[in-house]
C-alpha cells in the first residue's frame, strides 16, 4: 500500500494510504496531496531503490510521496 | 506555482531552481571550475604572505619577526576559509518548543530512507552520507559536503530548510530527498561556501562529521 508522508514538526504525519485498484483511496491521497502543495509544501516520490523525483500529481505507483518544505541556500 | 515550475528547464528539476534563476545548473564541469577558482583564491592569498616571510630577514635579519607574523596570517587565512566551509555541519541551535518523541520520529522516518550501510551512522551522527553523480555527500541539517571522486578534494555547501521549528532529522531527510530528485539543482540552490582539501577541512569538523566524511570518502574513492 502506497502512503503519502508529510515532514513535519511532529516528525512526520501519514495523510493518506492508497493502492492502484483503490479508487477512494486514491481520490483521498490526490485531494490531500493537491491541499498539501497549495499550503507550499513540494512533492517527492520516493523509489525503493534510492531514488526520488520530485512530482506535481500522485503517482499511482509509487510506494511513498513526501511533502516537503522548499529548501534555499543559506 | 505551475506556470513558474513549467519555466524550469528540464524536467523532474527542483521547484526551488526558480528563486535562483540567475545561476547557471551546476555540472561536472561548472564544479571542477569552481574548485580551480578557490585554488587560485588560496594561492593568491598565501604567495603574498609567503614572499614576505622569505624576503624580508634577508633585508634586515631584525625583520624577521615581521615574517612570522607573515606566516601566521598565512596559515591562518586558509584554515579561516575551511572552517566557515566546516560551519555547514554544525547543528541548529536545539529549539526549546521542540519535543524529543518528534526528533526520534524524525530520526527513524530518515533511517528508512537511508541505505542500510548508512542506518547505523546516521543513528549514531544524524549525518546522512549518499553516493551522487558528482561525488559522496554527507548531509546535515543545515548543509552538506561533497567529497569530489578521488576523496581528497571537498565542497561545502550551505542550504537549509525554511523551517526553524522542524526537528534536525526532519531537516536532513528535506535536504536528502531534495538532493536524490535533483542533484545538479541541489548544489545551483545551495551556496558554496568553501572548496579545498579534505585535510584542511578535517580539523573543523565535530567527531560526528569527521566520522561521516571518512565514511564519505571512501565512497568517493570507491
Amino acid at each position: 500500500m502506497s502512503q503519502l508522508i508529510r515532514m513535519d514538526r511532529t516528525g512526520h504525519t501519514v495523510l493518506a494510504r492508497w493502492s492502484p485498484d483503490d479508487l477512494a483511496g486514491t481520490e483521498a491521497a490526490r485531494a490531500a496531496l493537491q491541499a498539501e502543495l497549495e499550503r507550499g509544501y513540494l512533492a517527492v516520490a520516493s523509489e525503493p531503490d534510492g531514488s526520488a523525483t520530485a512530482v506535481r500529481d500522485l503517482p499511482l505507483e509509487a510506494e511513498l510521496v513526501f511533502l516537503r518544505r522548499p529548501i534555499a541556500g543559506g | 506555482m505551475d506556470s513558474a515550475l513549467g519555466d524550469l528547464p528540464v524536467s523532474g528539476a527542483l521547484p526551488e531552481l526558480r528563486n535562483v534563476h540567475w545561476r547557471r545548473r551546476v555540472d561536472e564541469s561548472a564544479l571542477r571550475r569552481a574548485d580551480r577558482l578557490w585554488t587560485l583564491s588560496t594561492v593568491a592569498h598565501e604567495v603574498p604572505f609567503l614572499i614576505t616571510a622569505a624576503v624580508l630577514p634577508l633585508l634586515a635579519p631584525v625583520l624577521a619577526i615581521v615574517s612570522v607574523f607573515a606566516l601566521l596570517f598565512a596559515w591562518v587565512i586558509p584554515a579561516l576559509y575551511a572552517a566557515r566551509g566546516a560551519g555547514v555541519m554544525r547543528p541548529p541551535r536545539r529549539r526549546p518548543g521542540m519535543s524529543l518523541p518528534a526528533e526520534e520520529r524524525a530520526l527513524g522516518l530518515l533511517g528508512d530512507l537511508v541505505g542500510h550501510d548508512a542506518r547505523e551512522l546516521c543513528a549514531r551522527t544524524g549525518l546522512a552520507v549518499e553516493r551522487g553523480r558528482f561525488g559522496a555527500w554527507v548531509v546535515g541539517p543545515a548543509g552538506a559536503l561533497l567529497v569530489r571522486p578521488g576523496g581528497r578534494r571537498v565542497q561545502c555547501y550551505c542550504v537549509r530548510v525554511a523551517d526553524a521549528e522542524l526537528p534536525s532529522a526532519d531537516r536532513v531527510a528535506h535536504l536528502l530527498l531534495a538532493l536524490r530528485a535533483d542533484e545538479a539543482g541541489f548544489a545551483t540552490v545551495a551556496n558554496l561556501t568553501f572548496s579545498g582539501a579534505r585535510r584542511r577541512l578535517r580539523p573543523h569538523l565535530a567527531p560526528p562529521a569527521r566520522e561521516a566524511l571518512s565514511r564519505a570518502r571512501r565512497a568517493a574513492r570507491a
